[in-house]
């Protein structure tokens, strides 16, 4: 078997489990919540367009954005709760993914629910009321049961519909079948794309089969078919479900985030090596979102990842000034702990920096080594940017700084930027210092003398409540200024090259070769 | 006389500016078979539901054996009354013998009792055993209405209200239904209140017709003096059509003999 797909099946029990949880707990709300709306709506048409109008609008919010939405709603929700009753809630993760894919459940239910219970023949309520049924038993002797047919198509829809959004829980920071196709996005690895698309399709079709039955069985009032697609289900359910209840028992576990790109795969599987081989178990979270990364640790969904110190200068501090890469990562280590409890383990011993990068042929024909040379060889020369940098203040900055005016400026995909380089069509590129390619294609990075770009070095975070856990502080610190940027191009390049591609694993196995073995 | 089982005082009945019905008082004697007898639009439905309760008047007073309607519950004085309608109204998803012991159940009878009882009554309406295990779609119009009666009659009403109960059904099958009916209400000592528009059957089912129009009534009399003459000529318009109608067939026999 391709080892690409073998590593996919192994990651296969996990993630299905959680994809089969989230989408089971958020269509049973849906059903607890939509049927007895439906049941209100069909009687008092003062309930029906309200709920009907507000359902509808719902779905028509793109179901990535609703997921991203309740996680500022939670967050607003958590300091109230914080401040009424003494706790928060979890902003990420299960919560808001339940929340917000029950959300998108409820309009099938409830418009199939209204049209099968005031679809029910006049004739037939009037008998039953003539025979003395009070409303309940109307309800649940006659009018559900002859509306069951299209209340359970609109659960098939609904079903369909939560299974496929599911995988865009992902990203803030729930395990499901998204994280083959966000990782595999992002490291070009189309087996994991393919594969996610298949298992996530593969499920939804299953359930569709399973309830479909279910309905036709109301319909032809067949019990066989009920009772075959409600077993159906529940022993699917039990299948599934049964790697989580296996794996929660076993103890002392760490979350290991990553966002979503090569070099966090690469580093979460470094850490998340390290702390397997000290002897505890390990749960990885990936594809976070690069917003939703650092509140993940800080509320303790995550406890250790690792980012870049220009980043959360920015983002978390919301600060715009430089005062030079080791006075950011003392401030930055200081602040984080002061505020929210988070501690900055150190730097890892490279950046991942927006930089300038040329091909070493002609920065040396042209003696170029620092941003300063640049600027006085800029008029001759062209440069192509990737698609957000001359949108950035980074950009501003280092062309105020070095006064750079270029011959022409292009914009690219990063791919296409490179390679726009290395044919010759570009002499000057925006690129990441860590990249892999940076070694590949033989380029040099420009040295930046007047600190114009912010540091963006790698350092290790721990979550505030694994602040004095000393197995994870001890696992985790001899990893401190180990690792040298060309270590982690090397690294890099293996995962997103074209040809002979590693996986984020087989990388970091790779990397840790290089480094002091662990404790 | 006696108490009357079923009374009917000033009752009015309105839908927006119509008035459907119009301030009519009636009073039904317990063993009575009566027919409100009217065109579409007379009032007649409306007026017969107020009895179970299924239309709340706006005014009047209506009692059913000496108790007001609407009671406090609405669904046990309807269990007391049996009532069939045109479209019959079977419970498509339950068999007819569930159909026929809804009634009972609802009303809390034995799993034990319950059985013989659905038995009996699918002989007293004149339908085989077998066609219990059936579903409501499997049956013919007439079998259906049957049916319907037998759930009317299963919680042993002692009134029952009938609004076209063979409205849409074939002249033969309605004929027979109808006198089958008949003999039900003698056997089982019933009060029944039939709201028809055909003269015919008001005529050979009832001992008393009430006519209705507009909601009111314009007569209230046994059907051989409704024959014999009336002082509303609209009610002598309406009696002409079954004399009319012999006449004619009579001379058509006549002719054949």
């Amino acid at each position: 078997m391709d080892p690409r797909v073998a590593s996919a099946w192994a990651l296969l029990p996990g993630y299905l489990g959680q994809h089969v949880l989230l989408s089971a707990c958020a269509l049973l709300l849906g059903l607890a919540i939509s049927l007895p709306l439906a049941v209100a709506a069909s009687r008092s048409a003062v309930v029906r367009w309200p709920a009907l109008l507000v359902a509808s609008l719902v779905q028509t919010i793109p179901s990535l954005a609703l997921l991203a939405l309740f996680y500022p709603l939670l967050l607003a929700l958590s300091s109230v709760t914080k401040g009424a009753f003494g706790f928060g809630l979890p902003s990420l993760g299960f919560l808001p993914s339940l929340l917000a894919l029950t959300l998108y459940s409820m309009l099938p239910i409830l418009r199939n629910g209204v049209t099968g219970l005031t679809g029910v023949d006049p004739a037939i309520v009037e008998a039953a009321r003539g025979v003395g049924m009070t409303d309940s038993q109307r309800l649940f002797q006659v009018e559900l049961p002859l509306a069951a047919p299209v209340i359970m198509a609109g659960v098939r829809t609904a079903a369909v519909w939560t299974i496929g959004a599911a995988t865009l829980a992902t990203p803030v920071g729930q395990t499901s079948l998204g994280n083959y196709i966000f990782s595999g996005l992002q490291t070009e690895n189309w087996v994991y794309v393919l594969f996610g698309c298949a298992a996530s399709a593969g499920l939804a079709m299953a359930a569709d089969q399973l309830l479909g039955l279910i309905e036709s069985g109301l319909a032809q009032r067949t019990r066989w078919r009920i009772v075959t697609g409600a077993v159906g289900l529940a022993l699917g359910a039990a299948v599934a479900l049964a790697p989580l209840v296996a794996t929660s028992a076993a103890p002392a576990r760490y979350v290991v985030g990553a966002k979503d790109f090569s070099e966090q795969y690469i580093l979460a599987e470094l850490i998340a090596g390290r702390l397997q081989h000290a002897g505890a178990s390990v749960e990885r979270k990936e594809d976070l979102g690069s917003t939703f990364a650092y509140s993940a640790l800080k509320d303790g969904v995550v406890d250790t990842y690792v980012d870049y110190s220009g980043t959360l200068w920015a983002n978390v501090l919301k600060r715009t000034d430089n005062p030079g890469r080791q006075a950011v990562l003392d401030q930055l280590t200081a602040e984080l702990e002061r505020r929210d409890g988070v501690i900055v383990l150190g730097s890892l011993g490279f950046e991942n920096a927006y930089a300038l990068a040329m091909r070493r042929s002609q920065a040396e024909a042209l003696h170029i080594r620092t941003l300063d040379d640049l600027a006085s060889h800029a008029g001759q020369l062209t440069f192509g940017a990737d698609l957000e940098f001359l949108s950035r203040p980074e950009w501003a900055s280092v062309r105020d700084a070095y006064g750079l005016k270029f011959r022409k400026t292009a914009e690219y995909q990063p791919t296409f930027m490179y390679r726009a380089l290395t044919s010759g069509q570009a002499d000057v590129i925006s690129a990441f210092s860590s990249d892999g390619r940076i070694a590949a294609d033989d380029l040099v990075v420009l040295d930046d003398p007047r600190h114009a770009l912010p540091p963006y070095d790698a350092v290790v975070l721990i979550s505030p409540k694994r602040a004095n856990d000393q197995r994870l502080l001890g696992v985790l610190k001899p990893l401190i200024g180990k690792i040298d940027v060309a270590a982690m191009r090397a690294a890099n390049l293996s995962v997103d090259r074209d040809m002979d591609k590693a996986s984020p694993a087989q990388a970091a196995t790779a990397l840790a070769a290089k480094l002091p073995p662990p404790p | 006389m006696a108490e009357p089982i079923i009374e009917l005082r000033d009752v009015v009945k309105r839908y927006g500016a119509l008035e459907a019905v119009a301030g009519i008082s009636l009073a039904i004697e317990a063993g009575t078979f009566t027919a409100l007898l009217g065109g579409s639009g007379s009032g007649k439905t409306t007026a017969l539901k107020t009895i179970n309760g299924l239309v709340v008047p706006d005014a009047g007073e209506v009692r059913v054996a000496g108790e007001r309607v609407p009671t406090a519950s609405g669904p046990a004085l309807r269990r007391r009354i049996g009532y069939v309608f045109q479209e019959v109204g079977l419970f498509p998803h339950m068999t007819v013998a569930e159909n026929i012991a809804v009634g009972p159940r609802l009303a809390g009878w034995t799993k034990a009792d319950i059985a013989p009882r659905v038995a009996e009554l699918l002989r007293l309406v004149a339908l085989p055993d077998d066609i219990g295990a059936r579903l409501p779609a499997a049956l013919s119009g007439g079998q259906r209405q049957r049916v319907g009666v037998a759930r009317a009659l299963a919680a042993r009403p002692a009134i029952m209200l009938m609004d076209e109960p063979f409205g849409a059904l074939d002249p033969v099958t309605r004929d027979q239904l109808g006198r089958d009916y008949r003999a039900l209400h003698e056997q089982l000592g019933l009060t029944t209140l039939m709201v028809t528009h055909d003269v015919w059957e008001a005529l050979l089912l009832a001992d008393r017709i009430v006519v209705m129009d507009q909601g009111k009534v314009l007569a209230d009399a046994s059907p051989a003096a409704l024959l014999a003459g009336h002082d509303n000529a609209r009610v002598r318009a309406l009696m002409e059509t079954p004399k009319r109608q012999v006449e004619r067939v009579r001379e058509l026999a006549g002719d054949v003999g």
